[in-house]
């Protein structure tokens, strides 16, 4: 079928809800609307409204209730409807889901699924725009998986729910009805902690993810045309994090720029530098460059786009970074 | 078989347990005038005839105010808009009970209170345009938007704190909806609240939805206001769509806060509009539940007082209505009128003294901009806030 990355989500949920039935999907406004964005339309109408429910709003309560839920043999995925409003939750997140194995000592454990869209551009309010995955993705014990295409949110999604283990699903809605793809019928899964080249070259590694992956392979597309021959990896998921792929790439190109849309210090550009510090030192012909947010609150609406890195910045940057 | 200690039978006999339950406490709702126009004299409050009238243009400058501003957004001039349309008798009799030394904490569908208290429509205006500079709320005591719902719980409960401590004859005075009542933040703002004896009032707008969440499955609690009772602070339910009750039921608990007491109370009224210009109401309730309640529209009920008691006559609402709808359109003019801005006001602010490295990002990115001036134009195509 050919479908958005909204409606990727949607099939992988109607997929998974009918094929396991221990799986509720439960957070604010998903089953009677659908949720805001329509990633849950149709499910209560399918599984019912035993496993699909809108709850209160208690972000609190969602993300720590599904802990709960899991460690009684159900397979909770849970909605925070903006990741901006997940900071309350954090408390659950960091104190239960991430580490109930370690310290049960493996006598219960968390599989659960907390998806949440991410990411400025859609001219929202305030708080609906931030890209935190960088501290979600500090906290030993928690995924953090960040799909871009439609074909990956289907497969990753399948994947996070099928995980024995609590994933964060980070939704990049900025474009999440900007780009369609042809995904396969029925049920398939993409790995998580396996990023993927979306493009192989010779002269420099470009990483980055989610909604900035496409910013990224259009400055990439923009400069093929001057000669500059780019691999490009999208990293896909943040924790655990796929070295080895960055490594051989890095090897081979000698030259790498990240690019994330969120703030640049302490971002996981920072990770992804320090990865390639520890073991592609000296196959580096130049610094490593990052292209990131400011260090600053995402803005208002009227000056959101400024925040956001587009392509011209990304071309710059990887324009500096080869000529070295 | 389970031969555990626990495994003996619950005791069949009465042995005098008794739970408390949500029925043991009766809970008056406050009402002045009756949704058919009667009213009881006792309770009309004792203001002149002049602010009966103004709280009558109020209201429908909020109803006028919220119409232009959701034609504005889909017009693509304002951003995202929460109206406060079938609210406005909450939204005006608590704006009107506050003193201007007091601190609103605004939760979004509050326009005529906001204004009442000092904040110009100009500003009111931009921001919604989502232009940081009115953030400031210049003018007034107003904190900002709690966009994150139940975030300013605690924040209220602090800045009473702070006036109780600086032996001020001021409140704190926190919007919210029904929704916030779920949140951490409220729970826990209410309850220090009470321990610090905090001259804080939060006041409910119970409009019966949280974007698609019906009050009866946002809690089991038959009534926000009973939640006071857990906090030990007082609460008060009130028919919010009976404007002369909210304001005295508002005037009371901001009596009783400068007392000591923290206030909780419920203005029991309807969100007639869709939760936001983003949401859609139609997939979730009906249209004769929308009905029912434009049966109890809160202007046509004042109006209903008014003639009744003979003041309607010296009310020309052609004339109000004009006003405001100029009023309106003039604060749209000033805010078309606002300088262009630079993009240090992304940088400004978040620091007393920006930091060097924060600096740096600010001067490479002035430096792009001059290299490629092209960079941003693609903003200069799409709609303006």
């Amino acid at each position: 079928m050919n479908a958005t990355i909204i409606q990727a989500v949607n099939d992988a949920l109607h997929e998974e809800m009918g094929n396991d039935e221990q799986t509720v999907v439960f957070g604010q406004d998903v089953a009677e609307s659908g949720g805001v964005f329509r990633a849950t339309e149709g499910l209560k109408e399918e599984f019912g409204g035993e496993r699909v429910l809108d709850t209160p709003l208690s972000e609190i309560a969602i993300v720590g209730s599904a802990v709960g839920l899991a460690t009684h043999g159900f397979r909770p995925i849970a909605e925070i409807q903006f990741s901006g409003f997940l900071p309350p939750a954090f408390d659950q997140l960091v104190t239960n889901a991430s580490r109930i194995r370690w310290r049960t000592r493996g006598e219960l454990t968390a599989p659960m699924v907390v998806r949440t869209p991410y990411g400025a551009g859609v001219r929202a309010l305030e708080h609906h725009s931030e890209s935190l995955e960088s501290i979600y993705g500090h906290v030993p014990g928690l995924k953090v998986a960040i799909p871009s295409t439609p074909h990956d949110a289907k497969g990753m999604l399948i994947s996070a729910i099928r995980d024995p283990d609590p994933v964060l699903f980070m939704e990049p809605k900025h474009v999440y009805r900007s780009y369609r793809e042809d995904i396969d019928e029925g049920t398939y899964t993409e790995p998580l902690g396996e990023a993927a080249v979306r493009q192989e070259g010779e002269d420099l590694t470009v990483i980055s993810w989610g909604a900035m992956m496409h910013q990224t392979l259009e400055a990439v597309e923009n400069l093929a045309d001057k000669g500059v021959d780019a691999e490009v990896i999208d990293l896909r998921t943040i924790s655990p994090l796929d070295k080895e792929t960055i490594v051989e790439s890095v090897k081979k190109t000698g030259r790498c720029v990240v690019v994330h849309e969120a703030a640049k210090t302490g971002g996981f550009g920072a990770e992804i530098a320090a990865t390639i510090n520890d073991e592609a030192l000296m196959y580096l012909e130049a610094p490593i460059e990052r292209v990131a947010g400011f260090d600053v609150p995402v803005p208002l609406l009227s000056m959101e786009d400024y925040y956001i890195p587009p392509p011209p910045r990304i071309e710059e940057a990887i324009k500096d970074t080869v000529a070295y | 078989m389970d031969n555990s200690p626990q495994s003996i039978s619950p005791p069949s006999v009465d042995v005098g347990v008794d739970p408390i339950s949500q029925g043991d406490v009766e809970i008056e709702t406050y009402q002045v005038v009756r949704p058919d126009g009667s009213f009881d004299a006792d309770r009309v409050p004792d203001v002149d005839d002049e602010a009966l009238r103004d709280l009558y243009r109020w209201m429908l400058l909020q109803r006028v105010y919220d119409n232009r501003a959701t034609k504005l957004q889909r017009r693509g001039r304002l951003g995202t808009v929460a109206s406060g349309r079938g609210q406005e008798a909450a939204i005006i009799g608590s704006g009107f009970a506050l003193s201007q030394d007091d601190w609103i904490f605004p939760y979004g569908r509050e326009a005529g209170a906001l204004l009442m208290h000092g904040l110009s429509m100009r500003d009111l205006l931009l921001y919604w345009r989502g232009i940081e500079d009115a953030s400031k709320m210049e003018g007034a005591n107003i904190f900002g938007m709690a966009i994150s719902i139940g975030s300013h719980i605690p924040l209220a409960t602090g800045k009473a704190w702070g006036m109780q401590l600086a032996g001020e004859e001021s409140i704190a005075f926190a919007n919210l909806g029904d929704g916030a009542t779920s949140t951490g933040a409220f729970h826990e703002g209410m309850n220090f609240a009470g321990v610090l004896d905090a001259p804080a009032v939060y006041f409910c707008q119970n409009n019966q939805y949280a974007i698609s969440l019906p009050f009866e499955k946002q809690t089991n609690a038959d009534t926000v206001a009973q939640k006071a009772l857990a906090y030990g602070v007082d609460g008060i339910r009130v028919d919010g769509n009976d404007v002369l009750a909210v304001y005295n039921a508002v005037s009371k608990a901001r009596e009783r806060a400068l007392e000591g007491n923290p206030v909780l109370v419920e203005a029991v009224t309807y969100r007639r509009g869709a939760h936001t210009t983003s949401d859609d109401p139609t997939r979730y309730r009906s249209e004769e539940e929308v009905d029912e309640w434009e049966k109890r529209d809160p202007l046509e009920r004042y109006q209903a007082f008014l003639e009744e008691t003979g003041r309607w006559d010296d009310i020309d609402e052609e004339a109000i209505r004009e006003e405001v709808e100029e009023e309106f359109s003039a604060a749209v003019d000033a805010a078309d009128e606002f300088e262009e801005r630079g993009i240090e006001e992304i940088f400004s602010y978040l620091h007393e003294e920006t930091p060097p490295e924060l600096q740096r990002q600010l001067e490479e990115f002035r430096e792009l901009l001059e290299e490629r001036p092209d960079m941003y134009e693609y903003i200069e195509t799409r709609p303006k806030g």
